[in-house]
């Protein structure tokens, strides 16, 4: 059964002191998927995520990649076992350009970051690789400016990039179009249509637009726990959802 | 599209190579020059080169890690008495052994004091590399026996280098030597600087978390790039060894470990050319002053520091190559 699913969170349970924060979450993911999981603030959404990629350690349950069980693996190990993150807010190398960061993610997918000699873009498939991806992002014109001088769209677009160059098998998109103009959001969107078909895909977002547009499955969160978990179409019927988004309100009104 | 993208990494390639070269010969016309100049004066001239590979090794781990550290010292004086003791206690004078003797010393200072630093971050770690130069001090204070404590180790006479070059009493081979020693260093570090373990060192120095979410070891890297590090300096050290024929505490000391910083910061951080810069002009500035008005000197160097840290932020260097494009611009 577990072969299947690449990705596996199994009775997830979380406490700071003696308030649960993370309920016996599980959940399950498998290559291709595109699942969004939303719920209102303070649902602890941040923690579930915190406890995905490794910088919190679970009271109970276990987490899974590909079969192997993480749970006790440090954030740079589920990394190199093939599960990567974006950050809500860019963390990017400021003084670097596009296509150092994409070459350096290459080179340490390839474990040649550690090569102290040699020009990197002389390695084979370097440069056809890193033009690729420039190009699918429509960076190509950027590549050699610093990121402090490229705008905040074109800064989360190399996120993305940057995230595709080190291959995951679960990708982890936390608010991708976070502080991105309008204007902007439909180049995201564009970007994230090209993320590879195989790659299973976990989204945190606000933006219910997005979601409905990119995700195929959505689960909600609300204080700590799943209360729904079903395709975006039935989201917003679900009586338990209004109710976690708007309290009472929401018996007589509908999710924006 | 494609042939834009062909030929910018072309010539990027293509110009650091010669940039490098330039850089080069550069640094040639200037130790000919100097030499020229400073006829009676090749102490100083070797003392500067060696105090530069101290520099170079402090930007490696502070410049272009962005570690901070004020005990950098240590690893050029280990590198300073392990040359030393391998010559006193041991007679191993060949020179060339020497160098190769101050860098695993160097080395190894440099793989203890990163293993301690590293564990700190910003003002512990700067802590932590105080407390390191003191306890080299200390120790090699103590261990009299091999390191002759606080008389200095003498009795240091290296052979002649190739068999040929004896090291003279005006110090012109002491000087080529080193002179040669550190341009072999200095293209080497070219290289490191610019392969992918600098890319990745860069990295850290702007956001150690983001490199960690890429599924690189943080600690790792800048452990081997403290050893490099160490190793740089401990050949300076050697070098001071080998040219003075004696080894002082002074070279384990807090004062040298600050006085590096402050050349660095002159120069311009993250830069090999700002290292360069730094040192030559702080020792010939430390050097004139110091003999011109021997009551005032420190003032002026006080007084040249905080003119360059307020009107300079970036260093000479870096400062320079941040307005110079922009003159030109200008004028033409």
């Amino acid at each position: 059964m577990s072969q299947n699913f690449i990705f596996q969170v199994e009775n997830l349970q979380k406490n700071f002191g003696g308030l649960a924060v993370t309920r016996n979450v599980s959940l399950a993911m498998q290559p291709g998927d595109r699942l969004a999981l939303i719920g209102p603030n303070g649902a602890g959404k941040t923690t579930f995520v915190n406890l995905v990629t490794g910088h919190l350690r679970p009271d109970s349950g276990t987490v899974r990649l590909g079969g192997d069980d993480v749970t006790r693996f440090n954030p740079t190990q589920r990394v190199r076992h093939g599960l990567v993150r974006s950050f809500q807010v860019t963390r990017l190398f400021l003084d670097m350009t596009p296509e150092e960061h994409i070459a350096l993610a290459i080179l340490q997918r390839n474990k040649q970051s550690g090569r102290m000699f040699g020009n990197y873009m002389a390695l084979s498939g370097m440069r056809s690789e890193v033009d690729e991806l420039l190009s699918t992002l429509g960076l190509d014109s950027l590549r050699h400016s610093k990121v402090r001088q490229i705008a905040y769209g074109q800064q989360r677009l190399l996120e993305i990039a940057l995230a595709m160059a080190l291959r995951p098998k679960v990708l982890l998109l936390d608010e991708p179009a976070a502080g991105v103009p309008q204007s902007d959001t439909g180049r995201i969107e564009e970007a994230l249509a090209k993320l590879p078909d195989n790659l299973a895909v976990l989204m945190i977002e606000h933006d219910m637009d997005l979601v409905f547009r990119f995700a195929k499955r959505v689960i909600v969160l609300a204080a700590g726990e799943i209360i729904f978990d079903g395709s975006p179409a039935d989201v917003t019927r679900d009586p338990r959802v209004r109710e976690a988004y708007l309290g009472s309100y929401g018996h007589d009104s509908s999710v924006a | 599209m494609t042939v834009i993208d062909e030929k910018a990494p072309a010539s990027t390639k293509h110009g650091h190579f010669k940039r490098d070269l330039a850089g080069l010969a550069v640094m040639v016309l200037f130790a000919i020059v100097f030499y020229l100049i400073f006829p009676n004066n090749l102490a100083l001239l070797t003392r500067i080169t060696a105090i530069l590979l101290l520099v170079l090794s402090l930007d490696l781990v502070t410049g272009y890690c962005g570690v901070a550290t004020l005990g950098h010292a240590a690893l050029f004086g280990s590198g300073a008495y392990a040359a030393g003791i391998a010559a006193a206690h041991f007679g191993i004078t060949e020179p060339i052994t020497m160098v190769l003797i101050g860098a695993l010393g160097g080395a190894a200072a440099g793989l203890l004091s990163g293993a301690i630093i590293l564990r700190g971050h910003g003002l512990s770690q700067l802590v932590l590399s105080i407390a390191i130069i003191h306890l080299f001090h200390e120790a090699a204070n103590k261990a009299s026996t091999y390191t002759g404590g606080s008389d200095g180790l003498s009795g240091i006479a290296p052979d002649a280098v190739f068999g040929i070059f004896q090291f003279d009493l005006w110090g012109r081979t002491a000087y080529v030597f080193s002179i040669v020693i550190l341009l072999v260093v200095f293209m080497l570090l070219r290289q490191l600087v610019q392969s992918p373990f600098g890319m990745l060192c860069r990295g850290i120095k702007e956001d150690p978390m983001r490199i960690r979410a890429m599924g690189a070891s943080v600690r790792g890297t800048l452990l081997k790039m403290y050893t490099i590090s160490g190793a740089v300096a401990g050949i300076g050290g050697a070098l001071t060894a080998i040219s003075t024929q004696v080894v002082g505490l002074d070279s384990l000391s807090f004062t040298m470990s600050a006085e590096a910083l402050v050349m660095l910061v002159l120069g311009g951080v993250g830069s090999l050319y700002g290292a360069f810069i730094g040192t030559i002009v702080f020792m010939f500035f430390e050097d004139f002053v110091s003999a011109a008005n021997p009551f005032h000197w420190l003032t002026l160097v006080g007084a040249l520091l905080i003119a360059v840290v307020l009107c300079a932020p970036r260093g000479i260097y870096g400062t320079a190559l941040e307005r110079l494009p922009n003159l030109w611009k200008r004028r033409s």
